[in-house]
């Protein structure tokens, strides 16, 4: 694993496997009475989001707290950014208090980037959505949840075949799923209106289709994007009836689907516009599986970025060796359970 | 003034000669010259100052920037007159258009005549101020052309460079208006609604980094207007910052039809491309941005072949809180002055696309011509003005910010090899810049 998770290329096929494993370890801590391992005691980790978004930061809140680290929390409405400090200042700020890890979120594609490479912090850097670049920790718990489903636990997704569908323009979910799918395998196809993909999309490595339908009876995994409505003063799309219609997941569409088949969403859905109430509240939409499966991934992400390449639950009590890149303080160890003595 | 000999200068790149230099004209060029010629001058027969170019540096008439932002007023925090004067005569330049995006804009007889002025009190180079096309940049109503023509900076070019004279009434009758006094409408060419918030160029990268683009038809589409609104009206257009290979398809076009439009290319776009913004590092962050390798060679072969006229700075210089952030609050632009000469030898000169008489018809003579500015881009002859630069190609070195006489050090090339080096710049016969340094 690379010291910072910025996009999902950065993961290869063994990390990215890895990531996953941890997670399934990860996540039977949640099932247990007491969900919380000390792995990361003392260490801290600062959500700073710049956007505002309720559903990631919480999750990874979960997950930091979780693995028993102290967890700050920098939002910038409110604070000294909106006062137009610098992505620089705010950085030297958090690095000044000790910041092992820095989750950012960021309205500008590049910014995690920027966070890592400047100079400004040591510790590890976590893209949790820039702008409409990546957004890898979603890419990693969709993979969960697919793998879950399609493949199994150990598995990769070797020829599954997942439908994304949507504003493929702007979405960093799903650059960075085309990204890891293929990492892992996949065979992802994007699905949207000319208008909404990017130029240059042909040379990604996936298929495109401006057809909805034609694609349905070959998909293993549908994932549906949200489509915010004010694209449509942008003319993407003449009406959100006409996007309905041509884009969106109703029932007799799903009904197209293998009986395999998963219908996915990254949140928050746009009931009536790219998926309808009845497929979302229908038992094969993995919507609330994902958020669940979210705190998982990120607890694997932050445990693998921040305590080494041990298994983060031991069944021996072996002391793990610090990895070069963890800070000194606090020599890193096994996460173990209390159960397991 | 006391006399100058440069011995065994390549001239133009040709065979070494010597030039002698007679105060603010040349005297003789031809071999074995003594100093005595063209009669004593004001130290006697002997000149005063003897300078060998061992038969290895060349000299070229001293370069023309059709296109630098120099700042001032309004922006003295990355730039002034005189720092960026300095920045301009270390680079082997004796005079430089001064972009009007300043703040007041130069679009009154006040501002132009205020830029000429500190030009004229710097002394590293002539300072001939850009005139705003539009009060205000603002693109709505025509600023006093003809009070900035006849006032003592006597504008020629006019610009709202940074922004596009997108109305096409209000671009046609510029182009008309400017005809009373032979004037010329330098456009940049940047269609405002296809280029909403864009970040950098449209196209493959731009697409996997999630950055908004600027496609090369926004630049292409405003080109094919202008060219057709100035052939309707008989006057002159001149291409600011010419940057894709559709672009120099059309001007080549417009040259075949005999119709008067000229353009320009920066040196980064002859050199850089967008897979450097995948760094997201911002000091790559410039308008129009930097485009595809196939565009660049496009780039460099135009200029070969004379369509596009001449190399342009576009030399930009921000502040360091400017570019030392996330690449879409950074600022837009690159300094320029100081490393153009070494960059065009690189991508040019050493790739055997120009000779050097072609590097100085096109960053001295050319120029020159298109901003009707007389003194400069001269023939290399007796009799003329002594603005030369002379510059030693074999030269290698690494670009260090650190060292720039311009205030600010927003270069793409820091770390860089490039070649070439100016080694000696002179202002109608006086040195501005010797053995590589300011005097």
């Amino acid at each position: 694993m690379k010291r910072h998770l910025i996009s999902a290329a950065d993961l290869s096929r063994d990390d990215a496997l890895l990531v996953l494993d941890t997670a399934e370890e990860m996540a039977r801590v949640a099932d247990r009475p007491i969900k919380k391992l000390p792995t990361l005691r003392g260490r801290t980790v600062v959500n700073l989001f710049f956007e505002d978004s309720t559903r990631t930061r919480i999750s990874f809140e979960a997950a930091a707290k979780r693995l028993s680290a102290d967890v700050i929390n920098f939002s910038a409405k409110g604070s000294s950014v909106s006062k137009g400090e610098s992505l620089k200042d705010t950085a030297l700020t958090l690095e000044a208090m000790g910041a092992d890890a820095v989750v950012i979120r960021h309205g500008s594609s590049g910014a995690p980037h920027r966070l890592a490479t400047s100079g400004w912090i040591n510790g590890s850097v976590v893209n949790a959505g820039d702008g409409t670049h990546e957004h890898p920790t979603q890419a990693l718990l969709d993979a969960f949840t697919m793998r879950r489903h399609l493949s199994g636990v150990g598995r990769d997704l070797e020829g599954r075949r997942i439908t994304i569908v949507g504003d493929i323009l702007h979405s960093r979910v799903a650059r960075s799923n085309v990204l890891l799918l293929n990492t892992l395998g996949a065979h992802v196809t994007l699905v949207a209106p000319p208008t909404l993909l990017p130029i240059g999309v042909e040379q990604w490595p996936c298929e495109v289709s401006y057809d909805l339908d034609a694609v349905l009876a070959r998909t293993d995994a549908l994932m549906m994007l949200r489509v915010q409505s004010e694209r449509m003063n942008a003319a993407f799309f003449p009406t959100e009836r006409e996007y309905t219609r041509r884009y969106g997941l109703d029932g007799l569409r799903m009904a197209v689907l293998p009986e395999h088949a998963i219908v996915m969403h990254p949140g928050p859905m746009n009931r009536g516009m790219e998926i309808t109430a009845e497929v979302a509240d229908s038992p094969r939409c993995t919507v609330v599986e994902q958020v669940a499966n979210g705190v998982s991934t990120r607890m694997a992400v932050l445990y693998l970025l921040l305590g080494g390449s041990e298994p983060a639950i031991a069944t021996t009590s072996a002391t793990a060796v610090p990895v070069a890149t963890a800070p000194a303080n606090g020599a890193t160890t096994a996460a173990r359970t209390e159960e397991s003595k | 003034m006391s006399k100058i000999l440069i011995r065994g200068a390549k001239v133009l790149g040709g065979e070494p000669q010597d030039v002698l230099i007679d105060g603010e004209t040349i005297a003789a060029i031809g071999t074995g010259l003594s100093g005595g010629e063209g009669g004593p001058g004001a130290d006697g027969d002997a000149p005063a100052t003897v300078i060998d170019a061992e038969g290895r540096m060349v000299l070229l008439p001293g370069l023309v920037d059709l296109h630098t932002h120099l700042r001032e007023p309004g922006r003295e925090d990355s730039e002034t007159v005189l720092t960026g004067t300095r920045a301009a005569a270390v680079g082997g330049y004796t005079a430089v258009h001064a972009m009007a995006n300043t703040f007041p804009v130069a679009d009154t007889a006040g501002v132009v005549e205020q830029v000429w002025r500190l030009g004229k009190e710097s002394g590293y180079c002539d300072v001939q101020p850009v005139g705003a096309v539009t009060v205000g940049l603002e693109g709505k109503q025509l600023a006093e052309l003809g009070a900035m023509a006849d006032s003592a900076a006597q504008v020629r070019v006019f610009s709202d460079d940074g922004k596009c004279v997108d109305d096409a009434v209000i671009m046609r009758r510029a182009l008309e208006y400017v005809k009373a006094f032979d004037g010329v409408v330098a456009q940049h060419a940047q269609e405002p609604r296809l280029t909403e918030g864009a970040q950098m160029n449209e196209g493959t990268v731009s697409g996997e980094l999630g950055l908004t683009g600027w496609p090369a038809v926004a630049e292409e589409s405003i080109i094919a207007r202008d060219i057709l609104l100035a052939a309707h009206v008989g006057s002159r257009v001149h291409i600011c910052h010419l940057s894709t290979a559709g672009s120099v398809e059309l001007v080549r076009w417009a040259k075949s039809k005999g119709w008067d439009v000229t353009a320009e290319v920066t040196p980064h776009h002859l050199l850089l491309t967008d897979e450097l913004v995948r760094t997201y590092n911002p000091v790559y962050k410039v308008n129009p941005p930097l485009r595809t390798e196939a565009d660049v060679l496009a780039l460099r072969e135009a200029l070969a072949d004379g369509t596009i006229d001449c190399v342009a700075t576009d030399h930009a210089p921000h502040p360091h809180e400017d570019k030392d952030c996330e690449w879409a609050a950074a600022a837009m632009g690159m300094v320029g002055l100081e490393t153009a000469l070494s960059v065009v030898q690189h991508t040019m000169v050493d790739t055997g696309l120009l000779d050097w008489a072609g590097v100085a018809d096109r960053m001295s003579a050319r120029p020159a011509v298109i901003g009707r500015l007389a003194g400069h881009g001269r023939p290399l002859a007796a009799g003329e003005p002594a603005n030369l630069v002379l510059l030693d190609p074999a030269y290698r070195g690494v670009v260090n910010p650190a060292g720039f006489a311009s205030r600010s050090r927003n270069t793409p090339y820091e770390g860089r090899e490039l070649p070439g080096r100016v080694f000696a710049t002179f202002l109608r016969g006086q040195a501005t810049v010797m053995d590589g340094k300011l005097t």
